[in-house]
């Protein structure tokens, strides 16, 4: 291992929980599709905020209205952001996500439509938001350690280069960050359809190898209840069979290279859930990019890794996703979404040591304050994971 | 340079890492475990990212990639052959 982390720090935002963020948003977030107008009017109102409209929240119930709360509270509580105004149609839910997210200290306040209407919330909640804004535009970066970081991963539109370059690379720098205290996440349930009883041997014990295949098992078991075909076209993608990925099993072994040859699985995650100490978590999620990047953001990572063969294009609103790519046509034809092109490890001019190293760099300069490509680019996708339909 | 990569040695097919592979091209590999080079002669016209045989696999085998079964072969497959979803599929769903 060339890169010594053991004396690295990085410089970000210690919040009132004691967690560090990198990023220093103050967001607009709507509890239902019917508060996004109000939302999107706020952060019109009030430079520097920023609204994060989606489609859902209503008459949703039991385990999927469970999600749905811990999505939001999570995204809210998470450090990447200082302040957090929420709005939604009626004040019940909206004061459940306020308490919520008020559990970590961070100044966050709620307001319900019904009986006030757009304006009179529009206006009442952009006065706070530019209190909020210009509190949070004085607050300063500080120094912390390495093990303050989160650092989550997961991939998209892979192809084969993502199975010997791209995720290689990240397992490389997750096995340098986890000696030294880092808390790391991958996920991805039905892409470890054929490298199952890999990851079942890295886990800690057999009380995280039990959960770790209670999950398998469950997101199987889902699979196998709506499928009607073999999935092909679905998982692997059309762009995953376009970019040379043949079946389900050649996606996981690639895929589960992303942690690397040294990191243990210490701990198994619902969706969303946020992990109680450091180590590598796996979370049970889909597979979909913006799904898993926004329960891992809600789980309270506050940067990703993120490697690509044929070139998924993703960002998150609040945690900056670090592109990794080995292809050395997409890295070509797309290079605006590449962060770290590591193209020499196939023409053997960088060895995955040294691509590790770059991924770091990259890593540390991002957390520092540089925009990602998928930041610098507007690429912020927010999309909850429903697990049925609603009431 | 390396027109293929091998994950292992015990595998049956590689991957293309460079754009324009044609039929008949004598091609370069390494295998990367076990850091050796190898040689084929491709068969088809390959895309890159995409794999060619480098063991003759008849229908029925299991393909090993990653030192690992990856699925089935549902039609033979020659060395230096273009091997993707015509002609191997998932045991598994």
């Amino acid at each position: 291992m060339s890169q010594d982390l053991s004396n690295a720090t990085f410089l970000g935002y210690r919040r009132e929980n004691g967690r560090v963020g990198v990023r220093n948003y103050v967001i607009i977030l709507p509890v239902d599709d019917l508060a996004n107008a109000a939302c999107e009017a706020v952060a019109n109102n009030i430079t520097g905020t920023m609204a994060l409209p989606h489609p859902y929240g209503r008459l949703q119930f039991g385990e999927d209205l469970e999600l749905h709360f811990r999505t939001l509270i999570g995204t809210g509580a998470n450090p990447n952001v200082a302040a957090v105004v929420v709005i939604g149609i009626e004040d019940g839910w909206t004061q459940k996500i306020v308490e919520g997210i008020a559990a970590t200290g961070k100044p966050v306040v709620g307001f319900g439509i019904e009986q006030h209407g757009d304006h009179e919330t529009i206006m009442e909640a952009s006065k706070v938001a530019k209190e909020y804004v210009q509190w949070a535009s004085e607050l300063q970066r500080e120094e912390a350690p390495v093990g303050d970081l989160w650092v989550s991963t997961k991939c998209g539109e892979s192809d084969t280069t993502s199975g010997c370059g791209a995720n290689p690379t990240v397992g490389n720098a997750f096995d340098k960050l986890y000696p030294h205290g880092s808390t790391l996440l991958f996920g991805e349930t039905s892409e470890i359809t054929g490298g199952e009883h890999l990851v079942a041997q890295r886990c800690r014990n057999d009380e995280v190898r039990d959960r770790f295949m209670f999950m398998f098992d469950r997101y199987q078991d889902m699979i196998n209840r709506f499928k009607t075909s073999d999935l092909s076209d679905s998982q692997p993608t059309k762009g995953n069979i376009e970019g040379g990925l043949t079946t389900i099993e050649e996606k996981a072994l690639g895929n589960i290279q992303k942690i690397g040859k040294e990191c243990v699985v210490d701990g198994v995650l619902d969706k969303a859930e946020a992990p109680t100490g450091p180590g590598l978590w796996f979370m049970d999620s889909s597979s979909a990019a913006a799904e898993m990047c926004t329960l891992a953001a809600a789980a309270g990572y506050v940067a990703h890794f993120f490697p690509t063969g044929q070139g998924n294009i993703i960002g998150n609103p609040i945690m900056p996703i670090i592109k990794i790519c080995a292809n050395p046509r997409t890295v070509r034809t797309m290079s605006e979404h590449v962060d770290v092109d590591v193209s020499g490890l196939l023409r053997r001019e960088i060895s995955p040591d040294e691509a590790g190293d770059m991924l770091l760099e990259s890593l540390f300069r991002t957390v520092n304050g540089r925009l990602t490509s998928a930041e610098a680019l507007g690429h912020r996708e927010f999309v909850l994971t429903r697990l049925y339909e609603s009431a | 340079m390396i027109d293929f990569v091998v994950h292992d040695e015990g595998d049956s097919v590689g991957v293309i890492v460079v754009e324009g592979v044609k039929a008949g091209d004598e091609i370069s590999g390494w295998v990367m475990d076990q850091n050796v080079d190898i040689k084929f002669k491709a068969t088809s016209d390959i895309p890159i990212g995409h794999k060619l045989a480098i063991k003759a696999l008849k229908k029925g085998d299991t393909v090993i990639k990653y030192g690992t079964d990856i699925g089935k072969v549902v039609a033979d497959i020659g060395i230096g052959e273009h091997s993707h979803v015509h002609n191997i599929k998932t045991k598994r769903w």
